[in-house]
């Protein structure tokens, strides 16, 4: 029967199958939400160039809100805490995360495996602001009895949401990872922190970078968590633009917004390079 | 020959001891790998919650924190007020009334975003791979950018003054603004907006390896186009559903930022009465109880979706 079959039944048969799977209207619907999407995020920055104090009635091309912003030395004083804050919870949490990868992935079946995945997931499972008010709780208590303040813990409780954030590529990228290598190191008697430092810790490379990156830009555009436990004196970026946003809207917030948003958009490219790359 | 039997059992046992030595080294190992992350998150991710459920028993400070008094006021409250006069109990729906504005919220950000993303998650899954990368690298590139630039961005295009004003208005459409910012539309736009992605990457996750020639087989079977549709791409992307689903209504729950922007402080969600009640409300056990009251909902709707995903699998054997 299938021999017989003439070539345009086939060839009808074949574009027949591609007309399925396309749906028109999906097609023009995706468009529309790609563009729904980015179009608020374009206009907001496009008025951050805008030489007027409207933020949505174009004049003419300006830096003028950037200067004004970099000119700032709230701005500045936001820029430096966030940096010194997301840099901490970042290394921290990076070396954390890959310790507990390592386990998870390279240290056999154990009881209670799951049930520290679970664990050290379980940031990512409880409503943000659930985590603020109980995290905030918990410090004021800690606070009272040790008689510490200071920024300390603000880049403590960064590290704990972020190791969720750095665990997932870091392990999915061991998970991928065979362990032939690191087994043939160990035949040629490389003793376990040789075989690690010299074979598992570069192949993993890219997925540790990716982590890290993910947890940065986590970090760096925490609002909720970070509004309830920073002191006086610990204001970090987003939490300076929400209070502008409160105060009335200037471009000055557009070209503070437009800042955060490159440095979130090269570092997210820059993962999506390096996972691209592995593959 | 007894000798050489006594060798190899000695030998047996010399490897056995050293797989069992290694296999301790290992566990040391281990332990010592997991033992930061575990402690960490254990000491300042669950502790927390344990404290937040101590707080939710005990009396308001004056001025924040709480007085070490045990009492059940910060549940009361919820549904009843105080007379200040006779100290009777008045039913009060005003929380209530929060909780539900934010369920209804959540459950129209939910199908909001289904209806919207199943549609682009069909699509991209449709593509050819070499066109996949763009799309889900543009649909997850605004999901990285700051929730609150995002918002700020929504309230920039929805205010009285606001760019879709001014340009309707310029176009000659409407002659006076709309008043759009500070509704529970203006409200659910924004969670839509945010929480999009959340809903297409799941479901193209399960619609990824999805064999489209599975469409051309249920057409030649004489089934129509929303058949095929209904029979067969329905049930395969369900777990995405499931997931994607779980994935919008849990952080629309809990939103605050959202709410607190483009609803202004009028139209409350239960995220924004909490964050209340830790700032100017000074009410620390009532936002203690309103936290782990939404953090029950949240648990709920977890336990539903794994239930619906399980579901799945369950009838597919």
């Amino acid at each position: 029967m299938d021999k017989a079959t003439p070539k345009r039944t086939l060839f009808r048969r074949a574009t027949g199958s591609r007309e399925l799977r396309r749906q028109p209207l999906f097609t023009g619907l995706s468009w529309l939400v790609l563009l729904l999407l980015y179009a608020p995020i374009a206009v907001l920055i496009v008025f951050s160039f805008n030489d007027n104090r409207s933020v949505v009635v174009w004049t003419e091309a300006s830096l003028r809100w950037y200067e004004t912003a970099i000119g700032n030395e709230n701005v500045r004083k936001a820029a430096w805490i966030s940096i010194q804050v997301a840099l901490t919870a970042t290394g921290v949490s990076t070396v954390i995360a890959t310790m507990a990868a390592l386990a998870t992935t390279r240290g056999g079946d154990f009881r209670g495996k799951s049930a520290a995945i679970a664990l050290i997931n379980q940031p990512l499972m409880i409503p943000e602001i659930v985590t603020a008010i109980a995290t905030l709780s918990f410090f004021s208590i800690l606070r009272k009895l040790t008689g510490i303040s200071g920024i300390g813990w603000l880049m403590l409780a960064h590290t704990v949401f972020c190791i969720p954030f750095a665990f997932m590529p870091i392990r999915a990228r061991l998970a991928d990872m065979s362990d032939t290598f690191e087994l043939a190191a160990a035949d040629l008697y490389a003793a376990p922190w040789q075989a690690f430092r010299h074979v598992t810790l570069p192949l993993l490379m890219p997925g540790i970078l990716s982590g890290a990156m993910l947890a940065f830009v986590v970090s760096l555009d925490d609002v909720i968590i970070t509004l309830l436990i920073a002191g006086p004196g610990e204001t970090t970026l987003p939490l300076y633009i929400l209070g502008q946003i409160r105060r009335g809207v200037t471009p000055e917030v557009n070209a503070v917004s437009t800042i955060l948003i490159l440095l979130t958009v090269a570092m997210v490219a820059l993962t999506f390079a390096l996972q691209r790359k592995r593959k | 020959m007894g000798q050489g039997v006594e060798h190899t059992l000695s030998a047996a046992e010399s490897l056995r001891q050293a797989a069992a030595a290694r296999s301790s080294a290992q566990r040391r190992r281990r332990l010592f790998l997991l033992l930061p992350a575990v402690t960490i998150i254990g000491i300042f991710g669950l502790a927390p919650l344990s404290i937040a459920l101590l707080y939710s028993f005990l009396e308001p400070g004056t001025y924040g924190g709480v007085e070490w008094v045990f009492s059940t006021d910060a549940y009361v409250q919820f549904l009843f007020e105080r007379d200040i006069f006779d100290d009777s109990l008045i039913f009060n729906s005003a929380y209530l009334q929060i909780f539900a504005r934010s369920f209804g919220l959540a459950l129209f950000t939910m199908c909001g975003t289904l209806l919207l993303g199943f549609p682009v998650a069909y699509f991209i899954a449709a593509r050819p791979p070499e066109q996949r990368n763009f799309w889900l690298f543009a649909i997850t590139l605004p999901f990285w950018t700051n929730l609150l630039i995002r918002t700020y961005s929504m309230l920039l295009i929805v205010r009285d003054e606001g760019f879709l004003n001014l340009t309707l208005m310029k176009l000659g459409v409407i002659s006076e603004p709309i008043e759009m910012l500070y509704t529970d539309g203006a409200v659910l736009v924004g969670l839509v907006y945010s929480f999009l992605p959340f809903m297409i990457l799941p479901i193209y996750a399960s619609l990824e390896k999805f064999d489209f020639s599975l469409l051309e087989a249920g057409h030649d079977l004489y089934a129509s186009r929303a058949q095929v549709f209904r029979h067969i791409v329905i049930p395969i992307s369900r777990p995405g559903i499931v997931g994607g689903c779980a994935l919008v209504l849990i952080p629309s729950l809990g939103a605050y930022i959202t709410p607190e922007l483009l609803g202004g402080g009028k139209k409350l969600m239960i995220g924004n009465l909490i964050a209340m009640q830790f700032g100017s409300g000074r009410n620390w056990p009532f936002g203690s109880a309103a936290a782990l009251i939404l953090m029950a909902l949240v648990l709920v709707a977890m336990m539903i979706s794994l239930r619906a995903g399980a579901e799945k699998e369950s009838r597919h054997g």
